[in-house]
């Protein structure tokens, strides 16, 4: 969502990060990620959206300098991820999708551990270690060990980990996934502490609402490709009407209402599973006329836009059906675990 | 830690009793306890090598994942290798110090060579660890390490010259056991644990299990290379 103007939005949009143009993954004869451009600037939280199996994961590898482009360019902090893999590396931290955090060790000693892989000297991780807990709010768990601690726990001493070497970009891979409610609310509240204080932010997320908290730019990927690119405020603009008008009707009447709507006059009609989508200029009126053509749904719900809408929009598809695979409608998507096989481990 | 006490309290003097009543003439005159302890050093530091080698590495990229942890810092997957394997060595070392120390306690030995015997164990530990690390990091599944252990493990540790002399087997067995690295490391060990040094023997023993570690550590420059930067 849009932050308090004049505070953190102010990006100097002259210091280009990360640059790519024609990027591309292949994993043999599937190709993750297919040709896409994009120029990353300091200081920016930029997000990248989309369904499991679009080519978010493969293009967070590639920008951590741990794993070759299939084609393209690509400069990292305006070097060469292939040759100067480690360099870069120095200066970046990354939170990846699942935890990776030394379970048998304490959470001091994952810091120590992180920071050594780093070659930074024990007077100086011991340092951070501390300032770095207080951060992520552990400080009162440093000697426990790591195995009991909740999920939320795990993520934010990751993202202490990550931030050990002081990297310049901080490469998050999904950062909230499987977090509770609360939890996630902690863990965006760091990251945009983060963000102000300068550190460029990457994500990616299939979660709308952290992508409207969270980002300044984001892009839709959907088959290896951008579906759309733009500020959560542009696309949602862009792409969906002021209002939305969502319907729900019994099980009996949900069809018959889906022919009757589709020919409605509103900007465009949405037919889930379990309700009706109308994407309109005013809910109220729309409802009224609804109510005109003689249907009555059982609960209706006026809303604006959101990015959820704009991604239904550019792929077809809900995220969280996606996540849960249950989404029921006619050109129901093949879940994309089919292409795990030859996606990397990890 | 225990294993290797039980191992020499059983073989050594148990059954050594046992053996050394009907003559020890084919085990070169020496009692079965310092016939079997040295053998016991060596087939330990392979022992533990495989364990080592097999599941913590093929856990660190299925498991736990410390190696993407470890992959997002400067490290490339050749250090990581390198520094695991580093860590199995010293692993191996450990144990073998160990077992040495109780070889001289049970009186297994009187040779003051018996002190090289250690390095030449933990050498061949890292003979079985550098490849095996190596080959654990190509695996999608961790089904492989059942047939090392049963197929790899049991028949070095009953034919390569650790329980019995190699005389004893037929000869087109005998050649195979000869190739074997664990009996390279049983023989070299029982050298230096007996004091009764064939120079150029053991120098052979060493340059093979230094090539094999050596090839180990080429080949798990590449397979974890492959294998983490995909």
């Amino acid at each position: 969502m849009s932050h308090p103007p004049g505070s953190v939005n102010q990006v100097s949009h002259s210091e280009v990060l990360v640059r790519a143009r024609g990027l591309t993954k292949r994993f043999g004869d599937f190709t993750a990620v297919d040709g896409i451009d994009f120029d990353l600037y300091r200081g920016e939280a930029f997000g990248f959206l989309g369904p499991n199996g679009a080519g978010k994961s493969s293009t967070m590898r590639m920008i951590g300098c741990v794993s070759p482009p299939s084609g393209g360019e690509l400069a990292i902090l305006g070097r060469d991820p292939v040759r100067d893999g480690s360099a870069i590396r120095a200066r970046l931290g990354v939170v990846p999708q699942e935890d990776t955090l030394d379970v048998e060790l304490t959470v001091r000693e994952n810091l120590l551990v992180y920071g050594r892989y780093f070659g930074l000297p024990r007077r100086v991780i011991r340092e951070r270690t501390d300032a770095l807990l207080d951060f992520v709010q552990l400080s009162d768990r440093a000697r426990d060990k790591v195995d009991p601690l909740s999920g939320g726990l795990k993520r934010r001493l990751t993202i202490a980990r990550s931030l050990i070497n002081e990297p310049e970009i901080l490469i998050l891979d999904e950062p909230t996934t499987g977090l509770d409610p609360q939890a996630r609310h902690v863990v965006w509240d760091r990251l945009f502490r983060l963000k102000q204080r300068g550190v460029t932010l990457i994500l990616t997320t299939h979660y709308m609402d952290e992508a409207e908290q969270l980002c300044d730019r984001l892009v839709v990927m959907d088959h290896g490709t951008f579906a759309a690119e733009g500020s959560p405020r542009d696309l949602i603009t862009r792409y969906c009407s002021p209002e939305v008008l969502e319907l729900r009707f019994g099980p009996d009447e949900h069809e018959l209402a889906a022919d009757k709507l589709t020919d409605f006059p509103a900007e465009r009609a949405e037919v889930l599973a379990d309700r009706i989508l109308l994407y309109v200029t005013d809910g109220d009126d729309a409802l009224a006329a609804v109510r005109g053509t003689g249907l009555e749904p059982l609960t209706s719900l006026v809303r604006r836009g959101t990015l959820e809408d704009v991604f239904l929009r550019l792929t077809g598809r809900r995220l969280e059906d996606l996540w849960s695979g249950g989404y029921g409608g006619a050109d129901s998507p093949p879940m994309r675990g089919g292409f795990r096989g030859v996606v990397p481990p990890g | 830690m225990l294993g290797p006490l039980f191992y020499l309290g059983a073989m050594g003097l148990a059954l050594g009793t046992l053996v050394d009543r009907h003559g020890t003439a084919s085990l070169g005159g020496v009692s079965y306890l310092a016939f079997v302890a040295p053998a016991i050093l060596a087939s330990g530091a392979m022992n533990a090598a495989m364990s080592e080698a097999s599941y913590p590495v093929f856990g660190s990229i299925k498991w736990n994942r410390i190696y993407i942890a470890a992959q997002a810092s400067p490290l490339r997957p050749g250090d990581i290798f390198r520094g695991h394997l580093m860590f199995m060595t010293m692993r191996i070392a450990m144990n073998a110090a160990l077992v040495t120390v109780y070889m001289w306690v049970f009186g297994a030995t009187s040779s003051p060579w018996v002190v090289l015997a250690w390095p030449a164990a933990t050498l061949t530990g890292l003979a079985f660890a550098a490849p095996i690390a190596a080959w654990a990091m190509t695996l999608q599944t961790e089904m492989s390490f059942a047939y090392l252990f049963r197929f790899g493990m049991m028949p070095l540790m009953l034919f390569s010259g650790t329980f019995f002399p190699l005389s004893q087997l037929p000869g087109w067995l005998r050649v195979l056991a000869y190739v074997t690295p664990l009996w390279q490391g049983v023989d070299l060990c029982r050298m230096l644990s007996l004091g009764d040094v064939d120079l150029p023997r053991a120098l052979i023993h060493v340059a093979y299990l230094t090539a094999l570690s050596a090839f180990g550590v080429w080949a798990g420059a590449r397979t974890y290379r492959r294998r983490l930067y995909v």
